[in-house]
């Protein structure tokens, strides 16, 4: 079976702090992915708030925020298993990110070793 | 408050709340030989709340009232022994001095005596429905009698068993002041079967006892939080276990109707289930997941969660890979029938009917009952005498009322 990091992006800042029932939600998907035995790592979620994030860039520029030309940023990631990609991307797709103007970009995990 | 209210309401629920904490931290000091005494002074604090509080009402602070009194119980109790131990055998130890019986009550310190007293009850020395009883007790606050009503068993027998159990605990040598990481995980295993049996004691009780089922169940549940909640124990396969308690406890209202008569579960009507425990259980399954560890309670938990979300796609197979990878970890002839069960759904009734005849467990009732309900759409003659067979097995009325009804409705059609 292969691996595929599920990488979260989100818009709008406000919406990293979910409420309890945005968490709900996200952590019953979550279950589901469990359920079959399919999740490799809960991975984390990543501040995106000032004094969280910073970007480093050469000449020793750095910025805060994750943001370059973009708005969207990485809000979080998780790891899961799955024999095709596209299965992979059936998982993402049950995911409530969306509702709240989100994407899921699923990338296949290169397995050293 | 009147005497009345105070007795029926708030000291049971108080006396099994505190008694048992109460008892592991005065054990944590006394030392497991002496558990006795930690009861009974646990006993005549709650004895004289009962007591003073009629008289007096309730004070503010009725946990902390409660443990004053312990505490003070305690050193009038290392008082007697100092002077029993100075007169009669001098000099050949010190007792106790007041700065050993120093202990506080802090939260923390009856986490980790709770905690160190499951640790205990779940002896290797003891089997495993003595452990059970011993946890009741023990661990649970419930009486000899409220034992007895849970398993339908005589007050002696439980008395005996407990008897016996206790003296195993005593010359067990459980340290219980120093609680490590090596003996928990050489225990842990132990802790939490106990605790899973616990719940099955409840969950498909001997006793039609509504009330009881609810109740051990429930202490079940409060003990894997107990062990969720400390570090020591916070790993995996306890979140695991409480996951799957959760996903079960959520369906208790659902299972049976008002005749006491256990409802099958695609009869059961959704909108009872407990959605707060669902969600509960999702989040102790995600927990557990962490790291390669793949435990019984990891899949009995994921089979469970499968059971609690409405019908989606491919929700059979899934239960059905579970099930195969929990025979290699745990054969029983339950997760056999089970697994044919899952089988059954995905490939047909009669892949399910050719698998479980190959088990051939004519003296099991489940297996006749599993037999009759895949024979129900194929051949109803067969599925009657499978019925009846497990009619004959089977010792609970409920169960003998849910398939007759089986019957009847085959008899009807």
């Amino acid at each position: 079976m292969k691996e595929f990091a599920l990488i979260f992006r989100l818009q709008d800042v406000a919406d990293s702090k979910p409420s309890p029932e945005q968490l709900q939600e996200r952590m019953n998907w979550l279950a589901g992915i469990v359920a079959q035995n399919k999740l490799v790592d809960k991975g984390n979620t990543l501040l995106p708030m000032q004094g969280s994030a910073k970007t480093v860039r050469p000449g020793n520029i750095i910025t805060d925020g994750p943001y370059t030309e973009i708005k969207e940023f990485i809000s979080g990631y998780i790891v899961v298993r799955a024999e095709t990609i596209e299965e992979a991307v059936e998982m993402a797709k049950a995911n409530p990110i969306y509702k709240v103007g989100g994407n899921i970009e699923v990338r296949e995990v290169l397995k050293r070793d | 408050m009147s005497e009345g209210k105070l007795h029926s309401e708030l000291l049971p629920h108080l006396f099994r709340q505190e008694y048992a904490k109460m008892t592991a931290v005065l054990c944590r000091h006394f030392g497991l030989q002496h558990i006795e005494v930690a009861e009974d002074i646990a006993s005549e604090t709650f004895l004289k709340a009962s007591e003073h509080w009629a008289i007096h009402g309730v004070p503010a602070n009725p946990q902390g009232w409660l443990y004053t009194v312990a505490k003070n119980k305690a050193k009038d109790y290392f008082k007697r022994q100092a002077v029993f131990e100075s007169r009669v055998k001098p000099a050949i130890q010190p007792a106790a001095s007041e700065a050993e019986i120093a202990f506080e009550f802090s939260s923390q310190v009856i986490a980790d005596s709770q905690l160190a007293m499951i640790f205990a009850v779940a002896s290797p020395v003891n089997a495993a429905e003595s452990q059970i009883c011993l946890a009741l007790q023990v661990l649970c606050g419930f009486s000899v009698e409220e034992i007895a009503n849970a398993f339908l068993a005589k007050k002696e027998t439980i008395k005996k068993r407990l008897l016996r159990a206790r003296e195993n605990l005593r010359n067990d040598n459980f340290q219980l002041n120093a609680l490590n990481e090596a003996e928990i995980s050489a225990r842990l295993d132990t802790v939490l079967r106990t605790i899973y049996l616990l719940f099955n004691e409840g969950y498909f009780s001997k006793t039609d006892d509504e009330v009881i089922r609810r109740e051990l169940c429930s202490e079940a549940v409060r003990l894997a939080v107990v062990l969720t909640e400390h570090a020591l124990t916070n790993v995996a396969k306890v979140s695991a276990l409480l996951a799957l308690l959760c996903f079960q406890s959520s369906r208790l209202a659902a299972r049976t109707n008002s005749n006491k008569e256990t409802i099958l579960f695609e009869e059961q009507d959704r909108s009872l289930w407990d959605q707060l425990l669902i969600d509960k259980g999702n989040h102790f399954l995600v927990n557990a997941c962490a790291g390669n560890e793949v435990s019984k309670y990891h899949l009995e938990a994921a089979i469970a969660y499968w059971h609690t979300t409405p019908t989606v796609d491919k929700k059979w197979e899934h239960i059905l890979s579970l099930y195969d990878q929990l025979i290699i970890i745990e054969y029983s002839p339950v997760t056999m029938l089970n697994r044919i069960f899952a089988l059954a759904k995905v490939r047909g009734n009669a892949a399910g009917i050719a698998a479980a005849e190959e088990l051939n467990m004519e003296d099991n009732c489940a297996y006749h009952e599993l037999l009759g309900y895949l024979y129900t759409s194929l051949a109803a003659h067969k599925a009657i005498a499978h019925y009846n067979k497990a009619i004959e097995l089977t010792k609970s009325n409920a169960e003998k009322k849910t398939l007759q009804k089986a019957i009847e409705r085959l008899m009807f059609k």
